[in-house]
């Protein structure tokens, strides 16, 4: 039983596959770069993710070769205090996109392992809910950036508020 | 005297002139503020602290600058790098002016922030910006000054821990006196827009 189990599960999986793209496949990545802190502080990253899709993917996470530990948190204000907490999952809608910005969703960055400066490309893979990755480059901005350094495409500042949550 | 008859009036008018241009800097009338006016409800600047370069200073010690206070915690890498990078690009759009303010970056995490590391931190924003440390007391109590507050949130296995803070930024005049609040959904025009009014004055209202 058990040596005919293995290899059906395969290629049901690999039918699987055959049919439907991959979370990742369905993602494209733009804006992404990384706030770098002074010294040993964990840093937050930044990313525009679009789904081609039909269906809606969710970002679990991201992983790096870079840093030992990598958290998909989110920044929230209530009553005048700024708070963040742990998030399981980020969902990018169908045809739609989702904005890792500043005082909103990012990813922070623990203990990197070598300094990042300013300028460095730093990979990370983004993990999504079907277990699959897209390693994606970030570009390292200095501590007082605003966005990625497109600025034609980043609306994020055209209000000029301070930052808030959602 | 011949000229006198055209002296006197044009005496008059220049005392008149003076006249306005004092009552512009009447301590009574207040300033055309856009942010939220806090003048009078808030105790001037003042507290006991160790700067960024390790030395003790107090509230006096910032007399003669405009200082904008805010709280936060250098193991923070979002809300709180972005205001700070906010205030650094308020502070490029005021030019020279500038050079009247002091960003006051008070840690609420005194278990993890040294004078050391909050050099490196303020001085990766703006070189307008001063780190200040304390003792927890000290902080408390410069906090609960500005009903501001700030709490640990629990912590994770591997020790770390997140803090929630008070988001608003304090700013107050040359004299100490708390003057406007700025809310995180202020807009950074109007933040520039009060800073002139308080930096333009030379002297304080």
């Amino acid at each position: 039983m058990k040596s005919l189990t293995l290899p059906l599960l395969l290629a049901g999986l690999l039918l699987a596959s055959a049919a439907h793209a991959t979370d990742a496949e369905h993602i494209r990545t733009s804006h992404a770069w990384i706030r770098v802190l002074p010294g040993a502080l964990p840093a937050g990253a930044y990313v525009t993710l679009e789904n081609d899709g039909d269906q809606p993917v969710a970002l679990r996470g991201a992983s790096s070769t870079v840093y030992t530990e990598v958290m998909l948190h989110r920044s929230s204000r209530e009553g005048g205090m700024s708070r963040m907490s742990m998030v399981d999952a980020l969902e990018v809608p169908a045809h739609g996109k989702a904005e890792l910005a500043p005082a909103g969703y990012h990813l922070m960055l623990m203990q990197a392992k070598a300094p990042v400066k300013p300028g460095d490309t730093v990979t990370l893979t983004l993990q999504f809910g079907d277990g699959s990755t897209l390693a994606t480059d970030f570009i390292a901005r200095p501590a007082n950036a605003m966005d990625a350094g497109d600025k034609h495409t980043m609306p994020a500042m055209d209000h000029g508020a301070m930052p808030h949550g959602h | 005297m011949k000229p006198r008859h055209w002296l006197r009036p044009a005496l008059l008018l220049l005392l008149l002139a003076a006249g306005v241009l004092l009552g512009g800097c009447d301590r009574g009338k207040p300033l055309p503020f856009r942010l939220t006016n806090i003048s009078g409800h808030m105790p001037d600047l003042d507290f006991k602290l160790t700067d960024d370069n390790g030395k003790a200073v107090t509230g006096a010690d910032y007399r003669g600058k405009v200082a904008l206070l805010y709280f936060g915690y250098t193991h923070c890498p979002d809300v709180c790098p972005l205001t700070l990078a906010q205030l650094h690009v308020v502070m490029q759009r005021l030019g020279p002016l500038a050079d009247g303010a002091r960003i006051l970056f008070v840690s609420v995490d005194p278990a993890r922030d040294t004078p050391a590391i909050m050099h490196a931190y303020v001085n990766a924003f703006d070189k307008r910006a001063v780190g200040l440390v304390g003792d927890a007391r000290s902080v408390e109590a410069l906090s609960k000054r500005y009903r501001s507050a700030f709490t640990r949130e629990p912590g994770t296995a591997d020790g770390s821990y997140e803090v929630s803070h008070s988001s608003a930024i304090y700013v107050f005049d040359r004299d100490g006196r708390a003057r406007v609040l700025a809310t995180p959904s202020a807009s950074q025009d109007d933040l520039v827009h009060d800073l002139h009014l308080l930096l333009d004055t030379g002297a304080t209202p």
